[in-house]
């Protein structure tokens, strides 16, 4: 175990050739998906924060419940829609890093939608009689509020992208862990362990739990910088 | 931007304002015009806070109607420009001292150097001038109120509301507000003020309209009001006898007409 642990180190010191390759493609989905499912999830959860229509407290609890979406149900419903009999399927998505973007993204939304739906809840809870004053409205506040709330936005986002590199399940349904192609740390940690190549494994475990950190201790510095920046 | 539309006189007729079952305010009718400063005193739970929301627009009366100027409704857009409206506890933005005063300005549509100067011109008002780039909400709870004043003046309303600007400030801090609303009713704003201090009733108020139980039980000038209060609850409430206000009470016919 501990030859396996040195080895695992080795390779990460070396900066081995598969290894990058495999962290490259995790990060570049995981952020892509972060990058679309904010784009999405932002205004969506400010929207729901601010406006009251028929059915919202329907779409809160279902936002709510969906930051716990199984990822295998995740990969199943994505895995359906771009099958080759699927709707999607001509578009030829599927075992793509596009269609992990995809459910990654469809893993995200509810996490960063909800989370800004509480965050934007609260801060226009505190600003709406100021902003009313000053002449604007709901729909006029939430860049306002989007802007004041960055910080905790951000974290939010941060969030997402934890949940989005640390899952297997769903990018192994849409993905199939093709070398070279959309094998991410997740996918090659549960291949090589099967496979008894505890080295490679234990490399991406211990890459993936300093990200996890890393992205905690960002999360962390961000609230500490935001107290000091703003109040 | 649109034409400049007057916000004075305000009306109020029959104004009432309930929640559920339970009548919070009026009904009444009051009217504010002309430059004098005006304070409305009373107990807690009196009305005199939801009185200011209304004549802002920031609540709508469930029975009567507000009525600003001519004939705009204060909720109207060109109504509200021409007011301003500072808070018990001041909202600050989450930015920095001149970006609060430039955000106020920038609805208006107000930008660029033009907005940058009024800002600067606000902020030394107050006594703010130098702290513009320091983060808003690190400020002291003075220098808070002190910046929403500033950012309230900076959009030249017709008529100012301040809702116990100063209950929440040491001495000190309270007496920089004071002279700050002092120059902004020098410099032509119209201001009504709720307030529970007699003496800062006389210092800022040329009249006074005292209200008890969701309805305005006396209106005189501010001197006779606190020499000589005309109604019992005027009197209680100078006397320090009278600090709540039974304001929760089931929805009831009479009122309190001035």
């Amino acid at each position: 175990m501990l030859d396996a642990f040195a080895s695992a180190l080795a390779l990460i010191a070396t900066v081995d050739a598969e290894l990058a390759g495999i962290v490259g493609l995790s990060l570049r989905v995981s952020l892509s998906a972060v990058f679309f499912a904010g784009l999405l999830a932002l205004p969506v959860g400010a929207a729901v924060a601010l406006f009251h229509f028929p059915g919202r407290s329907a779409v809160i609890v279902l936002l709510n419940a969906l930051m716990g979406l199984p990822p295998v149900v995740a990969g199943l419903m994505i895995y359906l829609l771009l099958s080759r009999v699927g709707p999607l399927g001509p578009l030829g998505l599927l075992f793509t890093p596009t269609a992990m973007v995809i459910v990654q993204s469809l893993l995200i939304f509810p996490i960063v939608a909800a989370l800004t739906r509480q965050i934007i809840s609260d801060l226009w809870e505190e600003y709406r009689e100021q902003l009313t004053s000053l002449g604007a409205g709901r729909l006029r506040a939430i860049p306002t509020l989007l802007w004041d709330g960055r910080y905790s936005l951000v974290t939010a986002l941060l969030a997402g992208f934890g949940r989005a590199v640390a899952e297997v399940g769903a990018v192994l349904i849409v993905g199939g862990n093709i070398a070279g192609v959309t094998r991410v740390m997740t996918t090659a940690i549960a291949l090589e362990t099967n496979k008894g190549n505890l080295t490679l494994a234990l490399a991406l475990g211990v890459i993936l739990m300093t990200l996890t950190i890393i992205i905690n201790g960002l999360a962390y510095g961000l609230g500490q910088f935001a107290r000091r920046r703003i109040g | 931007m649109g034409a400049v539309v007057r916000t004075l006189p305000i009306r109020l007729e029959g104004v009432a304002f309930e929640h559920g079952a339970t009548r919070l305010l009026g009904p009444l009718d009051l009217t504010f015009e002309g430059s004098q400063r005006t304070a409305v005193m009373g107990p807690n739970g009196a009305g005199k806070s939801l009185l200011l929301r209304l004549c802002h627009g920031l609540i709508a009366p469930t029975a009567g109607r507000v009525r600003c100027g001519v004939a705009g409704a204060p909720t109207d857009p060109r109504v509200r420009r021409r007011q301003a409206m500072v808070f018990q506890r001041p909202v600050m933005l989450r930015r920095s001292v001149k970006a609060n005063v430039l955000y106020a300005l920038n609805r208006r549509g107000i930008k660029g150097r033009d907005a940058r100067s009024r800002a600067d011109e606000a902020l030394s008002m107050v006594g703010l001038q130098g702290l513009g780039s320091r983060p808003a909400r690190v400020l002291s709870g003075g220098e808070q109120q002190r910046l929403a004043l500033a950012r309230a003046w900076v959009l030249q309303p017709e008529v100012m509301f301040l809702d116990e600007p100063t209950s929440a400030l040491d001495p000190q801090a309270a007496q920089a507000v004071e002279s700050t609303i002092q120059r902004f009713h020098e410099r032509g704003t119209r201001i009504v003020l709720t307030t529970h201090s007699p003496g800062q009733a006389r210092r800022l108020a040329d009249e006074i309209v005292f209200m008890a139980d969701g309805g305005v039980v006396e209106r005189a000038e501010a001197e006779a009001f606190l020499t000589r209060p005309q109604s019992r609850q005027g009197q209680q409430f100078l006397a320090g006898e009278h600090t709540v206000s039974p304001a929760v009470h089931p929805r009831r016919e009479d009122s309190h007409h001035e």
